[in-house]
């Protein structure tokens, strides 16, 4: 019988190191973080402000601009390395095998072109299609997102659609040319509440037709708990846990994630956030030494001050915790 | 459109009034328009009545009503100084500054954009910095100096360009241009340069900026993660969206240009409108400082009507508005 050699994860990320060149220095705003995503897999990424979530995501399309760069890190797309392509590969990768898609959707569009204009020229860009047959995929890829009457709203100006509308053509911009990873960077963020879960479904849905995966950032671990496969959580640059969303949601081994389940706000329970972690997280300019997490951390130890935990498998996960190891205090 | 259009319009006619009647109090009230014309000789019975023939006497609503039909019909009166119809000396003049500005205006957009554009996207590079230093040159140097060297070196040392006047023209109907001949055009070469080299950093400098703020959008990052070529970015969408207040900066800049041109026309002896106002200034010749306030505010409103027409057109939220606000 033939070994079955397990085949290459659609994403892998090992080792990815950003930093940012400033006057007083560089600042390490990715430190060492590695994951995978599984084809059609949905990868949640949570962490607050500043964690570096949307700079994970912009390091893997190679969109970072000066001052900010990769220092270190593989990144593998179907087995084959994507870091260090020409900028002519990497072109022509995003938005045919990696679509991305920005929090502001009133801002990712061109005010100045048709919808009809910025849906072709992706097209085209990708695809070997005819003009012609470029509109009529557009206007295909409207109706999927739910445009109505997309053959006359196609020729409109993006300020002719409400929020919830043009993040819909701005996920038809990124699915134009069927790719196999979408990079969703808070995608509802700056929509309206009632129309955040649409939104979502929609993604999911589309997605999930094409048998393409996500990764999905947001602050919101609710949104997570009901899309995600996995969920990383991120803090200071650094990936403090990982696994599978039901294990992360019940049983939160990484003293910053209990927190933050802690900040969920559950259905029966009055919404106010019931366990707020106190104090901020640390600067980019200012991490301590040890674990970045230490100074918030009710159950820190000596060891936390000077050293950084690494990732320690548990279960189908992993978490970057000295409790993990059997330290005891 | 055409409602935003007629509101534009409207607007740009109430301001032509008022100049008009700027001119009108500067033609009657500066200066007395008999003492002007007439000769240390002429009887005082003779001064009246020409104070009659000239209607200095008619009620002063009367007086207006007649210098803005006038006016209308580009009659200006007759110039104290050459004792010609001001509107026959501006027709010989007239077109002699426009080609100057309209050569100027090119030479300022065609090399402005692409120096803007080019500095923009390649900000960091050597070439780009060479030009942002040497454009400041441009726009602290005055107009006279940049001129003076021109000619000095083009025309004094290496003899290539002529120094002053139109060189050969051609009539074309009423309008002598100097487009069709060999010396016209090489006599139009240092000329608007000087003229244009203002605009031209202006130019360069604004669409510079623009860019870089453009290239910094949202939309920009979102059309590179869509995989568009750096051509199609540059300029489907970075270079359209710097367009509105390049348009009407420019739009500002070429009204200025011809304003601005009496410099140039002195330094180079240019035979227009310029010129023309200089020796009118000289020989407080009110009729024709009064007649080229008129024109020169009539281009400048022309022009910015323009700009606000183009700016609605490139615009689709102001097309928009414009459409709803009526
Ligand atoms: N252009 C920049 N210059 C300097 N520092 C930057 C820049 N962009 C991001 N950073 C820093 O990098 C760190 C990570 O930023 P990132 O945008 O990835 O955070 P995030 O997790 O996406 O946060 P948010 O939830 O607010 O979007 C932050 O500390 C931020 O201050
Ligand atoms: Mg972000």
């Amino acid at each position: 019988m033939l070994q079955a050699v397990p085949a290459p994860p659609l994403l892998d990320v090992k080792d990815l190191t950003v930093q940012i060149d400033t006057r007083r220095g560089p600042l390490l705003a990715i430190d060492h973080i590695s994951f995978h995503i599984a084809r059609g897999e949905i990868l949640g990424i949570v962490g607050e402000s500043g964690a570096g979530k949307s700079l994970t995501g912009a390091a893997i399309i190679n969109l970072l601009t000066p001052p900010i760069r990769r220092i270190q890190g593989e990144i593998s797309l179907q087995g084959a390395r994507i870091d260090g392509l020409s900028i002519q590969a990497m072109r022509e990768l995003r938005g045919k095998k990696i679509g991305m898609i920005f929090q502001d959707p009133l801002t990712s569009l061109d005010p100045l072109a048709t919808i009809a204009q910025q849906l072709i020229e992706t097209l085209r860009a990708h695809l070997p299609l005819s003009p012609s047959a470029a509109r009529a995929r557009a206007i295909g890829l409207l109706r999927e997102v739910g445009i109505p009457a997309p053959e006359q709203r196609i020729d409109a100006y993006p300020h002719a659609f409400s929020g919830g509308m043009r993040q819909r053509v701005v996920i038809a911009l990124a699915l134009a040319a069927e790719p196999e990873l979408i990079i969703a960077d808070e995608p509802t963020t700056a929509l309206d509440v009632s129309v955040q879960a649409q939104i979502i479904e929609l993604l999911k849905a589309l997605c999930a037709q094409r048998g393409a995966s996500i990764m999905l950032i947001t602050h919101d671990m609710g949104v997570i708990a009901e899309t995600a496969d996995r969920v990383a959580v991120m803090y200071a640059g650094r990936i403090v846990e990982i696994g599978p969303v039901a294990q992360i949601i019940q049983s939160p081994r990484h003293p910053y994630t209990q927190g933050l389940m802690g900040a969920i706000p559950s259905l029966g329970a009055d919404r106010t956030r019931l366990t707020q972690i106190s104090g901020a997280m640390p600067r980019l300019t200012a991490l301590p030494e040890g674990c970045a997490f230490a100074p918030r951390c009710t159950k820190a130890m000596a060891l936390c001050q000077t050293q950084r935990p690494s990732l320690t498998p548990h279960e189908q996960g992993a978490a970057a915790c000295f409790l993990l190891e059997g330290a005891t205090v | 459109m055409l409602a935003f259009s007629i509101r534009r319009m409207i607007e740009a006619w109430v301001v032509m009034l008022i100049v008009a009647l700027l001119a009108f109090v500067l033609f009657r009230y500066v200066g007395n328009p008999v003492d002007q014309m007439a000769g240390q000789y002429t009887s005082l019975a003779d001064r009246e009545l020409m104070h009659k023939q000239l209607g200095l006497d008619d009620p002063i609503l009367v007086q207006i009503a007649r210098f803005l039909w006038n006016a209308l019909h580009l009659d200006f009166g007759i110039s104290y100084h050459f004792r010609e119809p001001v509107s026959q000396l501006l027709m010989k003049r007239g077109p002699a500054t426009l080609e100057l500005s309209f050569a100027a205006s090119l030479f300022a957009i065609a090399v402005g954009i692409p120096l803007g554009v080019f500095t923009g996207i390649y900000k960091d590079s050597l070439w780009s910095k060479f030009f942002l230093g040497v454009s400041l040159i441009g726009v602290s140097l005055p107009t006279f100096l940049i001129g003076v060297l021109l000619i000095f070196a083009f025309s004094v040392e290496l003899h290539w360009l002529p120094s002053y006047g139109r060189g050969d023209t051609v009539a074309l109907g009423l309008w002598q241009t100097g487009f069709l001949t060999a010396s016209g055009l090489r006599a139009l070469i240092l000329p608007s340069i000087t003229l244009g080299l203002f605009q031209l950093t202006l130019i360069a400098r604004l669409v510079r900026s623009e860019m870089l703020e453009v290239l910094r959008t949202d939309f920009i990052r979102f059309a590179r993660a869509r995989g568009l070529s750096e051509r199609a970015i540059n300029f489907n969408h970075a270079l359209k969206n710097t367009l509105i207040p390049v348009i009407t900066i420019t739009g500002l800049q070429i009204g200025s240009i011809i304003a601005f041109a009496v410099i140039t026309e002195t330094v180079f002896q240019w035979p227009g409108m310029g010129l023309l106002f200089i020796t009118a200034v000289q020989s407080a010749d009110i009729p024709v400082m009064a007649a080229y306030l008129i024109l020169v505010s009539l281009m400048f409103v022309t022009i910015n009507f323009i700009v606000d027409v183009l700016y609605a057109f490139v615009d689709p939220r102001i097309r928009l508005h414009a459409m709803s606000a009526t």
